[in-house]
């Protein structure tokens, strides 16, 4: 089990979750986390589980701790703002066993509706953070975090960035150290928190302080002394950008970003000439600084932080010889031949795309919500008229009727997948029958969380490690809650599709249609025999009707479409769009 | 391999193409040999048919993932059109190995998307080493068009600085063994045409 692994980012967070002996693990999909919970759940003596959001997977590893166990839970940025009102009260209650909550930002928006810097919400919970800058120290800084957790009393952050996550680097591992988990103590002055809270509130500003001083002194916050004219402060995957543009520089490299090292910064400080604060997003660091009015007594006072770098995007090694070296950064050839951007698309065959050629066709009002069909809202849909986070689409639809019922009122749906509404899409809907809305609401079930890579959710009938279990009966719940008509349509089927959606907009009362056929990149679906269609050159009247299906297997860029045989996966919607019978089955034609 | 400087490698395609896969056999190749190697890209919303681009650094000692710009030695394109968008990315002339296939991208406003045209008469102007290989003919011929990607990997294995039996190592070690001989033929076509167009290259020069 010793020796060395090329690993990600998540995949050493996995392996010195397993190598620390955590227990207990739990999360919701989310890039660029995902991996993380993926991978521990190949370790079978650990009890692991996608929870139905970040809320319930930060409680449920809240309990094992205070059951006694090691727990972690892993989630993406925006996940740690579901799972927010559980983690403000945890500085409160503290621990039992250690407990450590991943955060994975997302600089650069790759895969996110935001940008945002958790490294705030250590502060404003008042709960410590780490940040690994590669792989090893992600592996090493989840030990590090689960005994600080438990030296403290409290939970430990643990934050990474997309480029940590998904960068693999060379790992040194250990073998894993698995204890029992300790007893289990009914305490409820110290967690029944609306009755005792007050007594630890002044503690839980003495243990930032106590914090602090371990900070000043803790390892992985070290002082890399090189030439003394610049001395930089960087955190997370800035030391390495640091690292590459100014190799000669020294370097206070923080591991722990909060709370913050004063004493230890303060001498950096007073040993270099110049001081700079390189740090991907906002000035976290530099604002402490600066409120504790750091300065240089020998050299140049002024901090160079970001009043020469940007608070947004990556910050790249690009970024830093731009802004501080006044190089030339990236050259593009834009300006001298056209390179046109290539967005992502729906898969050929995706059965979202019989939705959304539908609603384009209705010219439906839409409010969309996160996952792979958020991609309705491109050309040639143009199928979606919002979307913001996990599970709002549904009562954005009806604070819209609220105000446009009148206008809008037939011709507004909501539309959610089967992930994301098991995630935050039932209380809405409750609130819409509650409060007497009529809005329709299209569940697009495929029977997956699609777009983070096909995790395991409530609705599948099986757990992350493909156990049997329970599969939500979605028309069940539905009637339970007061919706009184569903109903369900294969999206291949366009005026099936069409008449559903046509008939619950027709009604008084709140809808709920299901899309329901699995997603194609599944592999019980890949597994199926594909039949790929062709269009007929002399039958074609180069009408391009069906491009309006938004397929990527079909090229439109000559006068008559082409398909790509080793693409199409034959679910025909093209075929059903021509009026020509221009498009049909391969095979077919050599009959 | 002490401060050895290494290489800058730079993959890139389109979704499903097989990038983060060719990717990842360099890094392994590279730390086989002896190398210290970092290796980027983004997951999530590009395997969606998106531009995929994955960075793969290594040297005695890798600090960034990601190569700065005017430093990739050698970038690999699995698509034509990938190639350009990152060729700004390779160092003066620096290597690319292009791909023929061309995949129109999708259309994000109403007006149709025009592919760019002679993109490899417009690198080679740039004064970039520029070598057009057919990869997902050459692998269709020799049973699966999905290993394009393993035969352009081949034309890089001689520029890279990796021994050839740490390529060979590392490709046995990590496809499945059904697909193990097709690969290794696709690889080895893929040394084959490099070193036949760096001759002919050189042949034209000497005249």
């Amino acid at each position: 089990m010793q020796g060395k692994e090329f690993l990600s980012g998540n995949e050493a967070i996995a392996r010195g979750a397993w190598e620390a002996g955590v227990h207990v693990a739990a999360g919701y999909p989310g890039t660029p986390s995902t991996e993380i919970i993926e991978n521990l759940a190949r370790r079978e003596e650990i009890d692991v589980e996608w929870s139905t959001n970040e809320k319930v997977a930060f409680d449920v590893c809240y309990g094992a701790s205070l059951a006694g166990a090691r727990a972690l839970a892993a989630m993406k940025h925006v996940g740690l703002n579901v799972a927010l009102d559980s983690l403000m009260v945890t500085p409160f209650s503290g621990v039992h066993g250690g407990f450590v909550i991943v955060t994975a930002d997302d600089p650069g928006m790759h895969s996110s509706q935001n940008e945002q810097d958790n490294r705030f919400l250590a502060k404003f919970a008042k709960i410590p953070m780490l940040e690994p800058s590669d792989s090893q120290e992600c592996k090493d800084f989840v030990k590090i975090a689960l005994e600080m957790s438990e030296q403290f009393d409290i939970p430990v952050l643990l934050r990474t960035t997309t480029r940590i996550s998904h960068t693999k680097s060379v790992v040194a591992c250990d073998e894993p150290k698995r204890e029992p988990p300790k007893q289990y103590k009914k305490d409820p002055g110290k967690y029944v928190v609306p009755i005792y809270g007050k007594r630890w509130r002044s503690n839980v500003e003495e243990r930032v302080k106590r914090l602090e001083e371990f900070a000043n002194t803790f390892a992985h916050n070290r002082i890399e002394w090189r030439e003394r004219e610049s001395g930089i402060i960087p955190s997370g995957i800035s030391y390495q950008y640091a690292r590459e543009v100014f190799p000669d520089a020294s370097v206070l490299k923080l591991g722990m970003t909060f709370p913050l090292p004063r004493k230890l910064i303060e001498s950096f400080c007073d040993g270099v000439q110049r001081i700079y604060v390189i740090e991907e997003l906002e000035p976290f660091i530099e604002e402490q600084l600066r409120i504790w009015n750091v300065k240089n007594p020998y050299g140049v006072s002024e901090i160079t932080g970001k009043n020469s770098l940007p608070n947004m995007f990556e910050l790249t090694p690009d970024v830093l010889r731009r802004t501080l070296l006044h190089g030339d950064g990236t050259t593009s050839f834009e300006k001298e031949i056209s390179i046109p951007p290539r967005p992502p698309v729906l898969c050929p065959g995706c059965p979202h795309s019989g939705v959304y050629f539908v609603l384009h066709k209705l010219k439906l009002t839409a409010t969309g919500d996160i996952g792979c069909y958020t991609l309705g809202a491109l050309p040639p849909f143009n199928a979606l008229d919002t979307t913001f986070c996990m599970g709002a689409g549904i009562a954005n639809a009806f604070g819209i009727e609220k105000v446009k019922r009148h206008v809008l009122g037939k011709k507004l749906v909501a539309v959610i997948g089967d992930s994301t509404f098991l995630h935050s899409g039932i209380a809405p809907l409750i609130d819409i029958v509650f409060n007497k809305g009529i809005t329709t609401v299209i569940l697009m079930d495929n029977s997956t969380t699609g777009m983070t890579g096909h995790q395991q959710h409530p609705g599948m009938g099986k757990t992350i490690r493909n156990a049997d279990t329970y599969a939500i009966n979605y028309e069940e719940l539905l009637h339970a809650i007061g919706i009184r008509h569903v109903s369900v349509f294969d999206p291949y089927d366009l005026e099936e599709t069409e008449a559903a959606i046509k008939q619950a907009l027709a009604l008084e009362e709140p809808a709920v249609v299901i899309s329901r056929r699995p997603c194609v990149m599944l592999e019980s679906e890949r597994a199926k025999p594909h039949h790929p269609y062709e269009v007929i050159d002399e039958l074609c009247e180069e009408c391009d009707l069906c491009l309006k299906i938004g397929c990527p297997a079909i090229d439109g860029s000559t006068p008559i479409p082409r398909i790509s045989a080793e693409r199409c996966i034959g679910c025909d919607l093209c075929a059903k769009l021509c009026h020509f019978e221009a498009i049909k089955p391969i095979a077919e034609r050599l009959n | 391999m002490a401060n050895d400087p290494g290489k800058n490698l730079l993959f890139a395609g389109v979704g499903g193409q097989g990038v983060l896969l060719v990717a990842e056999l360099a890094a392994r190749a590279a730390i086989h040999a002896g190398f210290d190697a970092k290796k980027t890209e983004v997951h999530g919303a590009a395997q969606r048919g998106g531009s995929v681009v994955s960075h793969v650094r290594f040297a005695s000692k890798v600090y960034s993932p990601l190569t700065p710009a005017g430093e990739v030695d050698i970038l690999v394109a699995l698509e034509k059109l990938e190639g350009l968008r990152w060729a700004s990315f390779v160092r003066p002339s620096g290597l690319i190995i292009l791909n023929e296939e061309e995949r129109v991208p999708a259309q994000l406003t109403d007006k149709p998307v025009e592919y760019p045209r002679q993109i490899d008469t417009f690198l080679i102007g740039k004064g970039f080493q520029t070598v057009l290989i057919n990869a997902t003919e050459i692998a269709t011929s020799l049973g699966n068009y999905r290993a394009a990607n393993i035969v352009l990997l081949g034309a890089i294995a001689d520029a890279a600085g990796i021994p050839m039996d740490s390529w060979m190592a590392v490709i046995r070690q990590h496809l499945p063994p059904k697909i193990l001989e097709l690969n290794i033929n696709a690889f080895e076509n893929g040394i084959e045409l490099k070193r036949r167009t760096h001759a002919a290259a050189s042949h034209l020069t000497d005249h």
